[in-house]
C-alpha cells in the first residue's frame, strides 16, 4: 500500500469532503468498471455452457457448430434455436427436426430419449453484442420492448448494448488521447519554459504553425490513404492535441525558471532534467491538472462530432457520435436521440463533477469545513 | 598561504535593450549594463572574503559567477587553479564544482517546498550519484538541528531554522568552497548571531573558505578576514579587516561607515550617503564615485583612478593615501 504524504491525504480529505465530485467518482468507477466487462454484459454468446458435462467458455474461444454436434466447421450461432436445442439436449440429431418443441419440452422437464444428456448455458444480461443483429419481425429502427430494453438502431442492433460498448470506447480513446498529449504537451512546454530565450521562440513560432494546420482536412486525407482505424485515429488526435497544455505549462515554466530553489539546485550542480522534471514540474502540476478536464471533455466531444460526420472510427465499431447521427436520420424514432443523448449528458457531467473537485482539493488557498 | 580562488579581470555586461522591433521603431541604440567591471582579487585558503556594497554594486552577479550560475562576459575565474569558463576537461570541471556550493539570500525561497528535507539536503550528492545513507541526519545534527526533523517539509521551520538547512544542504558534498550570498539578511538580528556564529565554527571545524557577500558592516566586522568593497561593479578598495575598519582609504568606504549605524551612536545625527547610486547603463565619466564624492576634484571627472597599493590596502581612488 503506497503511503500518501501528508499533503496528498489532505488533498484526498477536501476530495472527499466534496460530496458532489466523491460520488460522482464512485458512479463514474462503477460505470466505466461495468463497462470493462462489457463482454460480459451485453454479448451474443453465452458465458458459460455446460455441453456433456463439459464446460466451455464462448465468450473468450472459438468453437466450432461440430463440438456441439452440428454440421457446420463455422463458429456456433449460439442463438440459433438448434444450436441451442444441441447443447441443451446434448447433441441428439432429433434438434434438426423440432428445435423449438424439443427445448420447450427439456425446460420442463418433459424430455425422455437416449443419449440425452442435459446441459445447460449462462447468457449475459442482454443477448446483444454492440454489432449483433437482431432476429425480431419489423423494420428497423424497433422501438423498445421484446428483449431491446432501448430499442434497435437502423440496422436492427441493439442500443443499449451500443451504448455500453461506445461508452467504453469513448473514455478509453479520451484516456489515451489525453494522456499522451498531455506527456508530451509537458515536456514540450517544460523544455520551452525552462530555456527560454532562443528556443522558446522558435518553439513558439513553431507551434504558431502547428496549430494552423487545419486537422480535419489532415485526417479526412489521411484516412484515405491509410484507411479508418482506431489507432490511427488516436495517433492523429495526438498529433494535434498535444499543444494544447504547451502554453500553460511554457508559463508555469517561465514562472518557477527563476524562483530561487531552482538556482540553488542549478549551484548544487544537479542537471537540467531533474531540475525540470523533479523540482519544477510538481509545482507546475496543479495548474496542468486544472486544465486536463478540458482536454478529457474536448477529446471525447470531438471523437462523438467526427463519429457524427462521418470521419470518426470505422462503422465496424460501436460509437456514440454515429448513434448521434441515427438519432437525427431517424426522427421518427426518438429512443435514438434520447438514449444517446442521456449517455452523453451523463458521462460529461459526471466528468465534469470529478474534475471539479479534483481542481478545488489541489487549491491550497482554498478550504474545507 | 596561498589563493584558492582567483578573480582575474572580471567582468559582466547584461543587455537589457528592448525589444529588436521597439529600437527599431523607437531608433533606439543597443544598451548595456555593466554590472561586475574588471574586478580583481584573490581568496586565501581558509579564509573569510567579503564582499560589501549597496544594491546593484555587482556583489550577487560576481558570487553567482564564482559559483557558475552566471557566465562571464570577460576575465576568468580560477577555482584551485583551474579557469572554469576556459578549462576543456569536463572532469576537471566537474570535480571544482562540486567543491563550490552556495547559500542564499532567501531561507524562504531556496528550498522547495514540495520536498522533505532529507531529499534537499542529500540532493548535491544525489545529483552526482553518491551515496545518501544516514547523510541529511548527520548534516542536521551538524548545524544545529534533531535528525528527527529529516522526515520534515520546509514549511515547518523558521526561519533561522531554514537556514541552518540550507547551510547543511551547502555541506553535502563536503565543497571547499562556499559562496554565501547575503546569508543572514533575511533574517531577525537574534538569528543573524546564532547563524553566523555556526557558519564560523563550521569554517574552522571543516577548513572552508567563504566568498561571503553583504551589504550589512556589522556583519562582514564580525565574520571578514578580508574586505572588498564594491561601487558601481567596480572594485574600489580592499583591505583586511582590522585595516579597513580602523582607517578607510577610500570616500566611499568612509561614507558607508559613517552611514552605518552604531550602539554608541545614540541621539547621533547621520549624515545620510549624498545622492543615489549612478544609472549603471550610463555610468559617470572617470571615477564612478565623483559625483557623490565630497573631496573630487576636476581631474576626478577625466580619468579612472587605477588600483594602488597603500600598506595592506588596494585602494582606487587619485586622492587617497
Amino acid at each position: 500500500m503506497m503511503k500518501l504524504s501528508p499533503l496528498n491525504q489532505r488533498r484526498w480529505q477536501n476530495f472527499r469532503a466534496n460530496g458532489r465530485a466523491f460520488w460522482s467518482l464512485v458512479i463514474f468507477s462503477v460505470l466505466f468498471g461495468l463497462s470493462l466487462f462489457a463482454e460480459f454484459l451485453a454479448n451474443d454468446k453465452p458465458i458459460l455452457v455446460s455441453y456433456r458435462g463439459d464446460l466451455y467458455v464462448p465468450v473468450f474461444q472459438f468453437y466450432p457448430e461440430t463440438t456441439f454436434g452440428g454440421d457446420f466447421r463455422t463458429e456456433a450461432d449460439y442463438a440459433n434455436v438448434e444450436v441451442q436445442c444441441l447443447i441443451l439436449s446434448g447433441g441428439l440429431d432429433a434438434c434438426f427436426d423440432d428445435p423449438e418443441g424439443m427445448v420447450a419440452d427439456i425446460h420442463n422437464d418433459r424430455f425422455q430419449s437416449d443419449g440425452f444428456e442435459k446441459g445447460w448455458m449462462i447468457w449475459p444480461l442482454i443477448p446483444y453484442s454492440f454489432d449483433t443483429l437482431v432476429a425480431r419481425d419489423g423494420s428497423a429502427p424497433l422501438p423498445p420492448g421484446e428483449g431491446n430494453i432501448l430499442g434497435t438502431d437502423d440496422a436492427k442492433r441493439d442500443v443499449l448494448a451500443r451504448i455500453i460498448y461506445g461508452f467504453r470506447l469513448s473514455v478509453i480513446f479520451a484516456i489515451i488521447v489525453t494522456v499522451t498529449s498531455s506527456i508530451i504537451g509537458i515536456i514540450a512546454g517544460a523544455v520551452q519554459g525552462y530555456f527560454g530565450g532562443r528556443v522558446d521562440l522558435l518553439f513558439q513560432r513553431f507551434l504558431e504553425i502547428w496549430g494552423a494546420v487545419p486537422s480535419l482536412y489532415i485526417i479526412i486525407i489521411m484516412f484515405a490513404i491509410f484507411g479508418r482505424g482506431f489507432w490511427i485515429l488516436a495517433f492523429l488526435m495526438i498529433v494535434f492535441g498535444w499543444t494544447g497544455l504547451v502554453g500553460l505549462v511554457r508559463a508555469e515554466f517561465l514562472r518557477a525558471r527563476n524562483l530561487e530553489y531552482v538556482r540553488a539546485a542549478k549551484a548544487l550542480g544537479v542537471s537540467n532534467w531533474t531540475i525540470m522534471f523533479r523540482h519544477m514540474l510538481p509545482n507546475a502540476m496543479v495548474a496542468t491538472l486544472t486544465m486536463l478536464p478540458f482536454l478529457v471533455t474536448g477529446v471525447i466531444s470531438s471523437l462523438a462530432s467526427l463519429d457524427f460526420l462521418g470521419f470518426g472510427l470505422p462503422a465496424t465499431m460501436p460509437s456514440l457520435g454515429e448513434l448521434v447521427l441515427q438519432g437525427r436520420n431517424n426522427v421518427q424514432a426518438p429512443w435514438l436521440g434520447f438514449s444517446v443523448f442521456a449517455t452523453f449528458a451523463i458521462m460529461l457531467t459526471l466528468l465534469i463533477f470529478i474534475f471539479e473537485g479534483v481542481r478545488d482539493a489541489f487549491d491550497p488557498r482554498k478550504t474545507f469545513s | 598561504m596561498n589563493a584558492i580562488i582567483k578573480v582575474k579581470n572580471l567582468t559582466r555586461v547584461f543587455d537589457v535593450s528592448k525589444p529588436w522591433l521597439n529600437r527599431v521603431i523607437e531608433r533606439l541604440p543597443k544598451s548595456y549594463l555593466t554590472a561586475v567591471s574588471e574586478v580583481d582579487f584573490e581568496i586565501q585558503r581558509n579564509s573569510v572574503y567579503a564582499l560589501v556594497g549597496e544594491s546593484g554594486s555587482g556583489k550577487s552577479t560576481i558570487g553567482k559567477m564564482v559559483v557558475g550560475l552566471l557566465n562571464a562576459s570577460s576575465g576568468a575565474v580560477e577555482v584551485d587553479g583551474i579557469d572554469l569558463s576556459s578549462e576543456q576537461d569536463a572532469e576537471k570541471v566537474d570535480a571544482v564544482r562540486s567543491n563550490i556550493q552556495m547559500i542564499f539570500q532567501d531561507p524562504f525561497a531556496s528550498l522547495n517546498p514540495r520536498w522533505k528535507v532529507r531529499d534537499i539536503i542529500a540532493e548535491p550528492v544525489a545529483a552526482r550519484g553518491g551515496d545518501t545513507k544516514g547523510l541529511s541526519e548527520r548534516l542536521l545534527e551538524q548545524v544545529g538541528l534533531s535528525a528527527a526533523d529529516a522526515d520534515k517539509y520546509p514549511h515547518e521551520f523558521s526561519g533561522g531554522q531554514r537556514q541552518r538547512i540550507c547551510i547543511a544542504r551547502s555541506l553535502a558534498s563536503e565543497p571547499k568552497i562556499i559562496v554565501c550570498d547575503e546569508p543572514t539578511s533575511a533574517l531577525d538580528v537574534s538569528v543573524q548571531s546564532q547563524v553566523l556564529n555556526l557558519m564560523s565554527d563550521l569554517q574552522e571545524d571543516l577548513g572552508l573558505t567563504y566568498l561571503f557577500i553583504s551589504h550589512d558592516l556589522t556583519v562582514v566586522q564580525h565574520m571578514a578576514d578580508k574586505i572588498g568593497v564594491l561601487y558601481l561593479g567596480r572594485l574600489v578598495e580592499e583591505a583586511p579587516r582590522d585595516v579597513l575598519f580602523s582607517s578607510p582609504k577610500h570616500p566611499y568606504t568612509q561614507m558607508l561607515f559613517d552611514a552605518a549605524p552604531r550602539i554608541d551612536g545614540f541621539g547621533r545625527e547621520v549624515e545620510p550617503p549624498k545622492g543615489e547610486i549612478p544609472d549603471a547603463i550610463n555610468p559617470p565619466s572617470g571615477c564612478a564615485f565623483h559625483p557623490r564624492c565630497p573631496m573630487a576634484t576636476a581631474d576626478c571627472s577625466k580619468s579612472r583612478p587605477e588600483m594602488r597599493k597603500i600598506g595592506d590596502t588596494r585602494v582606487a581612488c587619485h586622492l587617497a593615501e
